[in-house]
């Protein structure tokens, strides 16, 4: 005998998200999904932000990693509201796991939460942690044909930041072959060459952001 | 890493599934993959072997089904069905997508006793 079900497997995971867009929605906070490697420079680039939104906004951090806080430390040293979550050897943050943590930060406070996910550019994108928007980094020394081996991360990402840009004349880096095949899989995307040592790209990448932001806060 | 998860659901789905029908045994559970889900297949049937086991969904076989990425054109109204590494349209070259299916992962049915 056959039984008709049509349940979504990772139901559990959807609700949840929605759950927190909504919880997020009523308390006018825009949540930021930061994705990329180990080492991509997802913590400076995220530093970056919160300094540069500053004057309008107040932004707040959760730090995911599998172990540790280092990352949450630095950002605490520079008063930024910081909660470290870690997965105990998990891949990726799941939406539970962000509501879980959610009650942690006082959101009346708050108008932008960025979520540094674990570095990995594989589950990561599977997972909706209700946020409004994602950013993908990819850096320089990663090598150019990531978009091709982990097409998902990028068919899904809003903003894709070529990280590390200062470091293009020291690597076989082709950016226009980059910016090309996630245009290609992801027609929408939005492509910024930044460096966050040196600073430079970062104007026009954090206008678009301010716009984003905005547009979600609205 | 995560397949164990996703197995898991997929185990929970079966269960309460045939003790809804009070079906005394699983023996296939239809899933439906779209082209964009980054799941493993083979992966998903060995662990679905192992934490079934003294289930009534015992070893049930775990049958996919493809979807392939289809897109509706907002410039030109064509449905095509297109390779997920180009997103856009085949017949006018358009961006302005609306993706119709491709992002699908469900269970679509059980085989029961």
């Amino acid at each position: 005998m056959e039984i008709k079900v049509v349940r979504q497997i990772l139901e559990w995971n959807e609700d949840c998200s929605q759950e927190i867009k909504e919880t997020l929605r009523d308390k006018k906070v825009c949540l930021i999904n930061v994705m990329g490697s180990p080492g991509a420079g997802k913590t400076s680039l995220i530093l970056e932000m919160v300094k540069r939104l500053a004057p309008d906004w107040r932004a707040g951090v959760l730090e995911g990693d599998i172990a540790g806080q280092i990352d949450a430390e630095k950002m605490k040293r520079m008063g930024i509201p910081v909660v470290q979550l870690n997965t105990d050897g998990a891949c990726h943050i799941e939406a539970m796991s962000i509501r879980h943590i959610l009650p942690m930060f006082a959101l009346e406070e708050l108008d932008v939460l960025f979520v540094e996910n674990i570095g990995n550019l594989v589950c990561p994108a599977e997972f909706h942690i209700g946020e409004n928007f994602r950013i993908a980094l990819l850096s320089i020394p990663e090598g150019d044909d990531k978009v091709e081996k982990y097409p998902l991360m990028f068919a899904t990402t809003d903003g894709l930041i070529l990280h590390k840009y200062d470091m293009l004349e020291y690597f076989d880096f082709d950016d226009k072959r980059v910016a090309r095949s996630a245009e290609d899989i992801n027609p929408g995307i939005r492509v910024f060459r930044v460096s966050s040592r040196t600073g430079d790209g970062m104007e026009a990448f954090i206008g678009w952001l301010r716009q984003r932001i905005s547009e979600e806060l609205k | 890493m995560h397949e164990m998860a996703i197995t898991q659901s997929i185990l929970d789905i079966a269960l309460s599934e045939a003790e809804k029908h009070r079906a005394s045994r699983v023996e296939k559970i239809r899933i439906c993959v779209g082209e964009y889900s980054g799941v493993v297949p083979q992966l998903i049937q060995e662990y679905y072997n192992i934490i079934s086991e003294g289930t009534v969904a015992e070893r049930a076989e775990l049958v996919l089904r493809r979807i392939p990425v289809t897109v509706l054109c907002r410039d030109c109204g064509r449905e095509s069905r297109i390779d997920k590494r180009k997103v856009r349209c085949p017949a006018c070259g358009s961006v302005q997508l609306q993706l119709l299916t491709g992002r699908e992962f469900y269970v679509e049915s059980l085989e029961v006793e």
